[in-house]
Order: structure tokens, then C-alpha cells, then sequence
């Protein structure tokens, strides 16, 4: 058992399929505006997907039905085949496996790097274990790991709020890797980044895929064109086209709102 | 678990700390028993009442801390609980006076003055101590805990918060004003004879209430530091910088709100069962809006986040309140508005936080 005590008591993902994520006939509004509308889309076990489209497109707010922050007007979200993400929680998602980065990096300012990570590894959460328990031998380690894998071994009793900015981002990918998640979405994990920082950013997102499934929404071309398999293009709520890199740029629909203007 | 609290603090932390609480305990009283009235170094009788007053001040800094310092939850209705304390303290009390009243009736004297014949309901039990002390500890957590719940539950945060528990507040002082009540109306509970059988006048009885209060100030601190110094600190704290982070890392941030917002009123509500028996009286005003940001205050001069922060500035402004209203006592309010205004500004991180940076600028760390 690796469940909080939420309601998820099955931990297992139902992966038989070959699928990981099902999103199917998703219609979110605001206040009449479209954000998604009747959006489709899939996402296999283990791969690595990049989203793009032009601002509007319906990115976040797709990220944000996933993670349980926004719940969907019409349509179902699903984990594996037996998870509905429209009737969980926030906290009940992530415990499930789904981990999310966000736009702008967040990460606890005022704790150091080691604690970041110690409040995100996967355990037991709730109230009277985190009273009551202290970090073991083998928790050490993951941290320990985890450190070495996002490059901030000698940072870690620093306090988060003095890392650079490239640090902050890696620092929160690091979070996501302790919790242990199935899914991984991240969104411009690049934006503000050297041109040094994000090939490493690269390299790191690119190792995690095949033991986890990459969300990846992004607006650097390069950047994509450097690291993703299949793109998914989104377009005022809804999927436009999908396929590898090269099949998308030349997509004349795509061109026409997105590449081309 | 003993390991891990004594680990709590350094060996030099721990001197100190027992250091303190031998002074205010034995040496004290020594001083108070055993040196002559004329010696320089005699701590006059009323000394006492006036420290276990502070102590009490102490304590509910110590609560409001831990919501508002560690969690960033601003309450300002912390009034409430200390009052619900110090009138089930305050109806022990009056039960206890027995047929010494004014009016030698075994119903406290207002409600023979409201002519009323019988006790209400809700004042049964209070004859006895025992069931006194489990109000005591259970009402305010019990209360809190409710009013939390759904506070929590519809993600009311910030200065929205902080607005319905000054509501809340301002509504239970109405409520305590009105005689029908059964609460003493705006005069409140007072007169009181004895508590466990001790005379409340004898110099015994007011040494005796602040020891104890004393030694239930440094449990409590204690149990505090333990909270802040656990996992579930961390989590509290990061509740207070990213929530939504936290929520996202897999914690039911209600569940934490709720831990410490009761332990908050708990901790709130023992001190006020303190207060009443060493200041002889309790009535609504101790409910006012204005008592419940001051609290604020005191941990806001001391330094938020800080549990030794929120204890020195409990007694820097208490102290500062003493003075004020017998050298100046017009002018105790601008005085306190202003230095509220002056440490926002300048010193967000209050008292500890100019003494940190003065004499201890590489240790930081360790004045938390």
C-alpha cells in the first residue's frame, strides 16, 4: 500500500491497453469562451509527446484538467483504464502518479534544496506521519539520486530562493522525479533558459522517457524539434494535428495558424 | 520520539530554556518568599498576577504563531478562543463562590439580579473541576475545528480569512453582550471566591497559578517546536509559500490547516482558562475586534515564523501596554498603531529579526 489513506486504494495503473491518459470529448468554458472544445487525445505508456499551438489554444487549461484544477463541462479524463480524474482530487491525482510542473517555476522559497525534495518523495502524506516520521536510510538515498540526476548535489542544503533561474526549473523536474509519477506533464520547462541550460534540460527530459510518460508543452521549436517524438498540435480548443515533427510543419492547416503567421 | 525531542535544540538551547524556567519558577518565588520586604531583590506579591497575565499573552502569541508564522493563515478572532477558555474558567469559578454572593443565593448573583430562578442548561458541570478542564480543553479545538472545516474546505484564504474570523469575533461579543444570554452580559464573570478550594486573594494561591502557568507556557512550547521542527512544519510552511505546490506534491493541505488552526485554539483556549482565576474577571470585551489584532500584533513585533520571536513580543508590547497606560494612557493606541505600521515596513521579520541580523548574522538559522 503506497496510498495516503485518499480515496484511491487501488494503486496499480490499468495499462493494458498500451494507453496511459484518455481524454475524450473534454469541453471546458469560461464564462462562454471555448478553451477546450470536444478535445481528443491520448497519450501512450512511457512515451514522450510534445503540445504546441499559438497562445489561447487550450495548453494550460488541459493541463489543468488532468492535474484536477479545472473540472471539464463535458467529457472524461482517464489514468490507465480505471482511474477517472474528473472525480479526484487534486492530492488523490498526484498520489495516483501524475506529477505536473508548472509555467512559472514553483518551488518551496524558503526551504532548502534537500527539504524541497524531502516534501515531495513519495510516502505516506498525511498528517500524523509527517508528525510523527523521519526520512530512512533508503529515502536518503532516492534524494541522494535525485540530486545527482538534476545536477544540484552541491546545492542541496541552499535555499531555494537563492538558485538561478535554470536551477529553480531542474529543481521542480527533481520534485517531480522523488514523487514518482506514471505521468510527468511540464510545462516550458525552457522559457528563460540559456542555450546551455537547455540542452541539459533536454538531455533530462529525454533520459526520464520510456520509465514514465513526458507531457511536454512547449513554445521553443528548437527545442522540440531537438527532443520530441510525436507532436500534437492544438488549436482553439482542440486537437489539429498530431504526427511526427516534420509531418506537422508541413501540415497546411497548421502552417496557416500556427507556423506560418 | 524522546530522541527526537531532544534533539529539539542544541545542548546550549536546552541550558537556556531550563535556565529561564527555573528563574521564573523557583527563584521567583524564593525571592518573593524568603527575601524582606525592604530588600532591593523582594518581588512584591503583585507581581505575580501581572507575570501570569503576560504568560497567558505569551501563550496565545505562541498559538497565533503557529496559523498565522508558520502557515500564513491570518486569524483575527483569536479572542474568541481565549474567551471560550476563560468563561468556562470563569463559570467553574462562579459555582465555586458557592452562597457568598452578594445575594447569599447559590445562583451566581446575576442571575439573581436578572431574577432568574433556576441555572440554565448549559451551566450544569461547571460545579465541577473535571468537567470544567475537559471543556476547557476540548470546546475551543472542537469549535475551531468546525469553523475550520468549512472555512478550509471552500478555500477561503488570506485577507478574506482574516475578515470572517474578526466577523466571527465581533458576532460572539454581541452574543455575550445580551443578559439572556446567561453569561454575566457586558459585566461578564467577576467576584470570584476560590478555585479547588484556595483562596484566589491568598499570595499562595497567585504564586501557585503562575508556576503552573508557567510550566504549561514551556509544554506548550515545547509541543510547538516539535510541530515546527517536524516534517508536518515543513509542510506548513510550504503551505504558506506555494499551495497549490503542495497540493500538487500530494498533500491534503485542508487536513494540515485544520491540524494547527485547531492546535492553535486549543493552545488559545488554555490560556485564557489561565487568565481568568490571575485577572479575576472575564467579560465580552475580551472578544473585541481590536483584542484579537492586537494579538496579531505581538507576533508581528516579535517575528513571525519564530516561536521565540512571537513569546518576546507578546511581552515587549504587553510590557510596553503597562507603561503606556499609566505614563500616557491617550496615547497607548497611536503608539501601538504606529510601531504595527513602523515593523511592517521596516522590519517584516520583527524583533528576532533585527537581533539576528545585529549579533548573530551567521546563525540565522538557529534563532528559528
Amino acid at each position: 500500500m503506497t496510498s495516503s489513506g485518499a480515496h484511491v486504494k487501488d494503486d496499480s495503473i490499468d495499462t493494458t491497453h498500451g494507453c496511459i491518459l484518455y481524454i475524450e470529448n473534454v469541453t471546458v468554458s469560461f464564462d462562454g469562451f471555448k478553451a477546450l472544445d470536444d478535445l481528443n487525445l491520448y497519450i501512450d505508456d512511457g512515451e514522450l509527446r510534445c503540445i504546441i499551438g499559438p497562445n489561447g489554444a487550450g495548453k494550460t487549461t488541459m493541463m489543468d484538467v488532468i492535474t484536477g484544477k479545472t473540472r471539464p463541462d463535458q467529457g472524461t479524463v482517464f489514468f490507465g483504464q480505471n482511474h477517472d480524474l474528473t472525480k479526484m482530487t487534486e492530492y488523490e491525482i498526484s498520489h495516483a502518479g501524475i506529477g505536473r510542473k508548472f509555467q512559472k517555476p514553483t518551488v518551496f522559497l524558503n526551504h532548502t534544496v534537500f527539504e524541497n525534495l524531502e516534501l515531495a518523495l513519495h510516502t505516506k502524506k498525511n498528517v500524523w506521519q509527517s508528525l510523527s516520521k523521519t526520512l530512512t536510510g533508503e529515502q536518503r538515498d532516492i534524494i541522494e539520486q535525485d540530486l545527482e540526476t538534476i545536477g544540484l548535489k552541491d546545492q542541496k542544503n541552499l535555499r531555494a530562493g537563492l538558485l538561478s533561474h535554470g536551477q529553480t526549473q531542474w529543481l521542480e523536474i527533481g520534485m517531480l522525479l522523488v514523487q514518482d509519477p506514471r505521468v510527468l506533464l511540464i510545462d516550458e520547462p525552457v522559457a528563460g533558459m540559456t542555450h546551455q541550460e537547455t540542452e541539459h534540460t533536454a538531455e533530462l527530459l529525454q533520459s526520464l522517457a520510456g520509465k514514465h510518460s513526458v507531457v511536454l508543452v512547449e513554445h521553443d521549436m528548437e527545442f522540440i524539434r531537438s527532443i520530441a517524438n510525436r507532436v500534437t498540435v492544438l488549436h482553439e480548443g482542440h486537437v489539429l494535428a498530431e504526427g511526427k515533427m516534420e509531418e506537422v510543419q508541413n501540415d497546411p492547416k497548421v502552417i496557416e495558424v500556427y507556423l506560418g503567421s | 520520539m524522546i530522541k527526537n525531542i531532544i534533539t529539539l535544540h542544541s545542548y546550549k538551547g536546552w541550558s537556556f530554556i531550563f535556565s529561564l524556567l527555573a528563574i521564573a519558577t523557583i527563584l521567583l518565588p524564593i525571592l518573593n518568599i524568603w527575601v524582606p520586604e525592604d530588600s532591593a531583590l523582594h518581588v512584591p506579591n503583585y507581581m505575580f498576577a501581572l507575570m501570569g497575565k503576560y504568560l497567558c499573552y505569551a501563550l496565545v502569541a505562541l498559538a497565533i504563531d503557529l496559523i498565522w508564522g508558520y502557515t500564513g493563515i491570518l486569524s483575527l478572532g483569536h479572542g474568541v478562543f481565549f474567551s471560550m477558555g476563560g468563561y468556562a474558567m470563569g463559570m467553574y469559578l462562579m459555582r465555586s463562590v458557592g452562597k457568598e454572593g452578594v445575594y447569599k443565593s447559590d445562583l451566581p448573583d446575576f442571575m439573581v439580579f436578572l431574577d432568574w430562578k433556576e441555572l440554565p442548561w448549559y451551566w450544569y458541570g461547571f460545579d465541577s473541576f473535571a468537567f470544567t478542564l475537559l471543556v476547557i480543553l476540548f470546546l475551543p479545538g472542537v469549535f475551531a475545528f468546525t469553523f475550520g472545516y468549512f472555512a478550509f474546505k471552500s478555500r477561503i484564504k488570506g485577507v478574506y480569512f482574516a475578515i470572517i474570523t474578526q466577523a466571527m469575533t465581533f458576532a460572539s461579543m454581541l452574543l455575550f453582550f445580551r443578559n439572556e444570554t446567561g453569561f454575566g452580559g457586558n459585566n461578564g464573570l467577576t467576584d470570584f471566591k476560590r478555585i479547588l478550594g484556595y483562596s484566589l486573594q491568598e499570595p499562595s494561591t497567585k504564586i501557585s497559578l503562575y508556576i503552573i502557568t508557567a510550566c504549561v507556557l514551556f509544554f506548550s512550547y515545547i509541543l510547538s517546536r516539535y510541530v515546527v521542527q517536524s516534517k508536518l512544519g515543513r509542510v506548513l510552511t510550504a503551505i504558506r509559500d506555494a499551495e497549490s505546490r503542495v497540493m500538487f506534491s500530494g498533500y491534503n493541505t485542508i487536513h494540515y490547516k485544520l491540524f494547527i488552526w485547531t492546535l492553535s485554539a486549543f493552545l488559545c483556549g488554555i490560556a485564557g482558562a489561565l487568565y481568568v482565576p490571575q485577572v479575576g474577571i472575564i467579560n465580552p470585551s475580551e472578544m473585541q475586534p481590536s483584542n484579537s489584532i492586537e494579538m496579531a500584533i505581538w507576533v508581528a513585533v516579535g517575528g513571525r515564523g519564530t516561536l521565540s520571536g512571537a513569546l518576546i513580543g507578546a511581552g515587549l508590547v504587553n510590557g510596553a501596554k503597562s507603561w503606556f497606560t499609566v505614563a500616557a494612557p491617550d496615547y497607548w493606541l497611536y503608539f501601538l498603531g504606529g510601531l504595527f505600521i513602523v515593523v511592517t515596513l521596516f522590519f517584516p521579520k520583527g524583533f528576532i529579526g533585527i537581533f539576528s541580523r545585529l549579533f548573530l548574522k551567521n546563525k540565522v538559522k538557529e534563532s528559528t
